[in-house]
């Protein structure tokens, strides 16, 4: 359970360009539900995403994992906890190019530790969940926008964690690809996963598949 | 296995497949980090081996050379201070040398010629080096005349080429009898070209030099010491030159390598910015690139040394061979005994590893520890 409390991000505080991008937001996010912030752009969604995945440390206010305060960890152990607990999915993929399908899947995994071919076992039953089985060995960049976001998806779920953060999804992709990808996340939800999203496509919230709408407004959750 | 172990052969992976993706740019890398150890490795491994070869060949070289002063110039030896020496204490044995050059002006260069104290060959015969066997087009029973000092030929039948094993002294050596060597040069009875002194005990060559000084003082006295580090600075000073010009290069290479480094392309920044956001923390970045560095600069290490190797060992080091031995129209011909310096590796190391190593991992550290955060609002 991810949980923030009173919690504000300010960049270049004290500067003349500061910029207040999350003011006081309190929420809490329980496994097995889907969570769907909506907002205009420079509304505060992704950085709001970035404080609860644990990229980023608040200015003010708690991140807390499962009853315990994280938000001043050091780099090092809130790396660890983000590898083991979060996974991400990026509105632009964010993909290596260069790199196959499989080694892009497999990159969270190679810090952990973890013996490779176990990872590599998992990453090839990820991709197989995921219909790109037949795409492993391709590069990344012979793919299409659908089977990118779907590599990034297969990314985020190599470590197994319990929370999928997923940066506007869809907004890369056509309605059918994107109905796709909204599947697969309905799915890990229904595994038990937390899923929580930024969106400002109009399919997400039509398709009803979020068991909440979060409204975003200049830093401040606001009534969906 | 271990975890931490594992943890190093995952990003050991991961920057195989990152090295992969630009093939053609690592591999010119490569080949010109490579070709720049090489050519040091190429001046440490010849310059070490033909200070251990001369090392060798002064090993028979006498202890001590006495000779003769006349107006601070070489002057020819009495054959009496012999005696005057055979008497000193810790003195073992007083040999009368005789040697000298002879200019030969059919192939314009200048031949060593030296009576030597055992099996010398018998008059009307030489026993040659090779590289003037070459020089000449002589063989075993062919005749050498030479023009003597009174103006007469002086025929040698050749009894022999010289062992190229000590081509390096030997390249340009003439061996004869006593009678000859005294006719060609017109050389007066009684006298020699120098004394050699052999010493009872090698820590009284000092002392032995000396007394030779106080019983003769118009003489000169070389100690085989003397001679060895005079080779050492004629090797140093060229091997010194030639690094001097190859430091130049290293640093050109310093310079591309930091430069590269320094100037991390956005899509490099890109890709540390990606791993970050997906798991990785500073150290597993910085780990990364250090395997990164570590791979190009040990590869291009082992592969410059072997190169070094062949080129100084099998190929007689063609590239550096007249600067660091010499200028010669007798050019002596011989291998080098390959021999590996501990410590000479390790600075070759320190200096061609380490730096490339540092140049590329400094500059990273700033990419490294930015926040990962920066992904999302790229």
């Amino acid at each position: 359970m991810i949980e923030l409390v009173s919690v504000s991000k300010t960049f270049n505080p004290g500067r003349h360009n500061e910029y207040a991008a999350v003011r006081e937001v309190s929420l809490g996010f329980e496994p097995g539900r889907l969570t769907a912030l909506r907002g205009p752009s420079g509304s505060g969604k992704t950085t709001l995403l970035s404080l609860i995945g644990l990229l980023a440390r608040p200015t003010a206010g708690r991140v807390r994992l499962d009853g315990r305060d994280v938000s001043g960890l050091p780099e090092r152990f809130m790396t660890e906890l983000r590898r083991a607990h979060i996974g991400f999915v990026f509105q632009s993929f964010n993909l290596i190019r260069g790199l196959s399908v499989l080694d892009n899947v497999l990159v969270p995994a190679l810090p952990t530790g973890r013996p490779h071919a176990q990872a590599r076992q998992r990453a090839l039953e990820l991709l197989d969940f995921l219909g790109l089985g037949a795409r492993a060995d391709h590069p990344v960049q012979s793919l299409s926008g659908g089977e990118a976001q779907r590599t990034a998806i297969a990314r985020a779920l190599i470590n197994d964690p319990q929370v999928v953060i997923a940066d506007e999804p869809t907004a890369n992709l056509d309605s059918e690809l994107s109905r796709q990808v909204l599947g697969i996340l309905a799915t890990l939800r229904d595994q038990g996963r937390t899923v929580i999203l930024s969106s400002h496509d109009p399919l997400v919230f039509e398709l009803g598949i979020a068991d909440r709408v979060l409204a975003m407004h200049d830093g401040r959750l606001t009534d969906a | 296995m271990i975890p931490w172990l594992q943890r190093h052969l995952g990003l050991l992976d991961y920057t195989v497949a990152a090295l992969a993706r630009r093939k053609g740019r690592n591999a010119g890398l490569l080949a010109a980090y490579t070709l720049i150890v090489a050519l040091l490795a190429s001046l440490l491994l010849q310059g070490e081996a033909l200070r251990a070869t001369a090392e060798d060949l002064l090993a028979g070289a006498p202890e001590v050379v006495v000779q003769r002063l006349t107006a601070g110039r070489h002057d020819l030896m009495p054959a009496e201070r012999l005696d005057a020496l055979a008497g000193l204490r810790g003195v073992s044995r007083v040999e009368g040398r005789l040697w000298g050059y002879h200019f030969d002006a059919a192939i314009g260069a200048n031949y060593t010629l030296l009576v030597p104290a055992t099996d010398a060959p018998a008059p009307g015969t030489a026993r040659v080096g090779a590289a003037l066997a070459r020089a000449r087009g002589l063989a075993a029973g062919d005749v050498l005349s030479l023009r003597t000092y009174a103006g007469t030929p002086l025929a040698f039948r050749i009894a022999g080429i010289l062992d190229e094993g000590g081509e390096l002294v030997s390249a340009d050596l003439m061996l004869v009898s006593e009678a000859d060597f005294r006719a060609l040069f017109n050389f007066p009875a009684g006298h020699y070209t120098d004394l050699a002194l052999a010493v009872t005990n090698p820590a009284e060559v000092r002392r032995v030099a000396q007394k030779v000084l106080e019983r003769l003082p118009d003489s000169r006295v070389i100690l085989r010491e003397e001679m060895r580090r005079t080779y050492a600075s004629v090797f140093d000073w060229r091997q010194g030159l030639l690094l001097a010009v190859s430091v130049v290069a290293l640093m050109a290479f310093a310079l591309l390598a930091w430069d590269k480094a320094a100037g991390l392309s956005a899509e490099e920044r890109r890709e540390i910015g990606i791993l970050k956001a997906v798991g990785w923390d500073s150290g597993d970045v910085m780990a990364m690139k250090l395997w990164e560095g570590l791979l190009v600069s040990l590869l291009a290490f082992l592969l410059g040394y072997v190169l070094a190797w062949v080129h100084v060992f099998h190929f007689d080091a063609a590239v550096f061979r007249p600067v660091l031995q010499g200028w010669s129209v007798l050019y002596p011909q011989f291998r080098l005994a390959p021999r590996v310096d501990v410590m000479q590796v390790a600075t070759l190391f320190c200096l061609t590893v380490l730096p490339y190593v540092a140049a590329t991992l400094v500059p990273v550290w700033r990419a490294a520890t930015s926040d990962p955060d920066e992904v999302l609002r790229a």
